[in-house]
């Protein structure tokens, strides 16, 4: 995914981001997020049905 | 101002092979906190019996932390690109979570001004800091779609009114069994203190979370594959720099500035007004066809395309450019709001469709101005020139609500008013869109004597005008 140009002499030290950690952090922001849009569209369904 | 070598920027560098993935929930994680300054509503009510006050005194709590947003932002912008995103994220959840604190406090003590200075003033700084934290970085993480990272953050500040909203309903509920979450029962004043805690206390370890996991990229980073000629070849975008303190000194900026102004003074018109407003467009014989339940929809509704906008429009921005975006959100705009005011009130459905498209452009409008300044200024103070214009957004927000209820206070009582009563403030409205028009036409690409030397320019040019604050 990504790549560094980095120009210093000694190529400094590579690390791998777990893809684990990366669906963390996604699951936890995107939780309370559904969470927060499923009662809006609850809410906002009674604009065609209330 | 130095930071804890904790926070310091050089900690954060990412080494080769980091995934740029993991900086937009970095960012998410703050702006859905600080995004619930758009869910105040909920508990303005049981503020107001609480302390036996006006709508008006409640209200100036927003106003006050609105204000201290543009201003934090402004004043802390250099500070924030200085030292790095972690050290404003951990800065800004510490003001915001004290915020929340002092407030609670206020409430639970029944004095109204540690409220203001609590929730209004310090959550206010917070609020300010937080928002532009991750901007410059989620620009240098994505320079081949800058529109699609701010987009992604700042659709972020619309969803956390979302989750705010029901969250705080929630909470009041448990905390006072006597209010049931509807507007019949108002909860009392030990339930919005407990909340104001709750609240604190969450989003303190929420955008710790955020703080502990960004990272900056290495200087000279870039993803695989992109070729940044290819985006300077659009018009407008530059890859020199400009500083802050240049940048205000350029006619683009201000430009921006009203272009900014103009937008948010127009959504907030509606987004203000939105409940009340659908009713009265449908009163016939004193009474409104649009019941209450209805009308709250209607503004779950907005807040849907408030949030979706930020993200589908400033992400679109990326393929047919900033300027040509701003001119749809400000001409078509302009032209949505005069059917509104025209033909808006014929039919609810149509209504509706003019409203929601409005505050999606509204939405818009704040996501996509700080890849505008990318590509006008550049990446290396962007976060401070984004700072010191969000002081647009403080202005329109003192403006927008001035204009919409004055305009309303002269034209007959809230609860009788109809359509009629809204077309002077909505074609005050179809104005200051006109002007953000033309200020957008008006932008050209910055004047060569307010970027910063490079290596070469210092060579052939000793004397340019380069800025001091580097």
């Amino acid at each position: 995914m990504s790549t560094a140009h980095g120009t210093s002499a000694t190529p400094p030290q590579t690390t791998h981001t777990p893809v684990g950690l990366i669906a963390f952090a996604w699951t936890l922001v995107g939780l309370p997020l559904a969470y927060g849009l499923y009662q809006t569209i609850s809410t906002a369904s009674k604009l065609f049905t209330g | 101002m130095a930071v804890p070598s904790f926070l310091a920027r050089e900690r954060i560098v990412a080494r080769p092979g980091f995934n740029r993935w993991l900086i937009p929930p970095a960012a998410l994680a703050v702006h859905l906190c600080i995004g619930q300054a758009y869910a105040t509503s909920v508990y303005k009510t049981a503020l107001v019996a609480d302390f036996d006050s006006s709508l008006t005194a409640i209200g100036i709590v927003f106003s006050i932390a609105i204000v201290m947003l543009g201003l934090s932002a402004a004043l802390f912008g250099t500070w924030v690109d200085r030292n790095g995103p972690r050290a404003a994220m951990f800065v800004s959840a510490c003001f915001w979570s004290v915020g929340f604190l002092v407030g609670a406090a206020g409430i639970a003590t029944d004095q109204l001004w540690l409220l203001y200075l609590g929730y209004g003033v310090i959550g206010g700084i917070g609020l300010g800091i937080g928002y532009i934290s991750p901007v410059s970085t989620l620009i240098k993480w994505f320079p081949d779609r800058p529109g699609l990272a701010t987009g992604m953050a700042i659709m972020g500040f619309g969803g956390g009114a979302l989750i705010a909203t029901p969250l705080s309903r929630q909470l009041m509920g448990w905390y006072d069994p006597a209010y049931d979450g509807t507007a019949a029962t108002v909860a009392s004043g030990d339930a919005v203190a407990k909340l104001f805690v709750t609240l604190g206390l969450v989003y303190l370890v929420f955008m710790m979370f955020g703080a502990f996991i960004v990272r900056v990229p290495a200087e000279g980073w870039k993803p695989a594959g992109f070729d940044p000629s290819t985006v300077k070849a659009k018009s407008l975008v530059t890859t020199n720099s400009v500083s802050a303190a240049n940048a205000i000194k350029t006619p683009q900026f201000w430009l921006l500035w009203i272009v900014l102004f103009c937008n948010v003074t127009a959504g907030i018109g509606i987004l203000e007004q939105a409940s009340p407003m659908i009713q009265d467009f449908f009163r016939e014989n004193g009474t409104s066809t649009v019941a209450v339940t209805a009308a709250a929809g209607f503004v779950g509704l907005l807040s849907l395309f408030n949030m979706g906008g930020r993200f589908v429009w400033s992400s679109t921005s990326d393929f047919i450019g900033r300027k040509p975006i701003y001119m749809v959100y400000l001409g078509v705009g302009l032209v949505l709001y005069v059917l509104l005011a025209t033909v808006g009130s014929t039919a609810t459905w149509l209504f509706v469709i003019l409203a929601a498209l409005i505050i999606s452009f509204y939405g818009g409008g704040f996501a996509t101005a700080p890849a505008y300044l990318r590509d006008l200024f550049g990446t290396y103070q962007v976060g401070a020139i984004h700072g010191r214009l969000l002081t647009a957004w403080a202005a329109a927000g003192v403006a927008g609500p001035l204009i919409v209820n004055r305009v309303l206070d002269t034209q007959g009582t809230p609860g009788e008013l109809v359509a009629g009563d809204y077309r002077p403030a909505l074609f005050i409205m179809v104005g200051l869109l006109a002007v953000g028009f033309v200020a957008n036409l008006l932008v050209r690409p910055v004047a060569s004597r307010f970027h910063e030397p490079t290596a070469d320019a210092l060579f052939s040019d000793p004397t340019p005008e380069a800025s001091t604050t580097r």
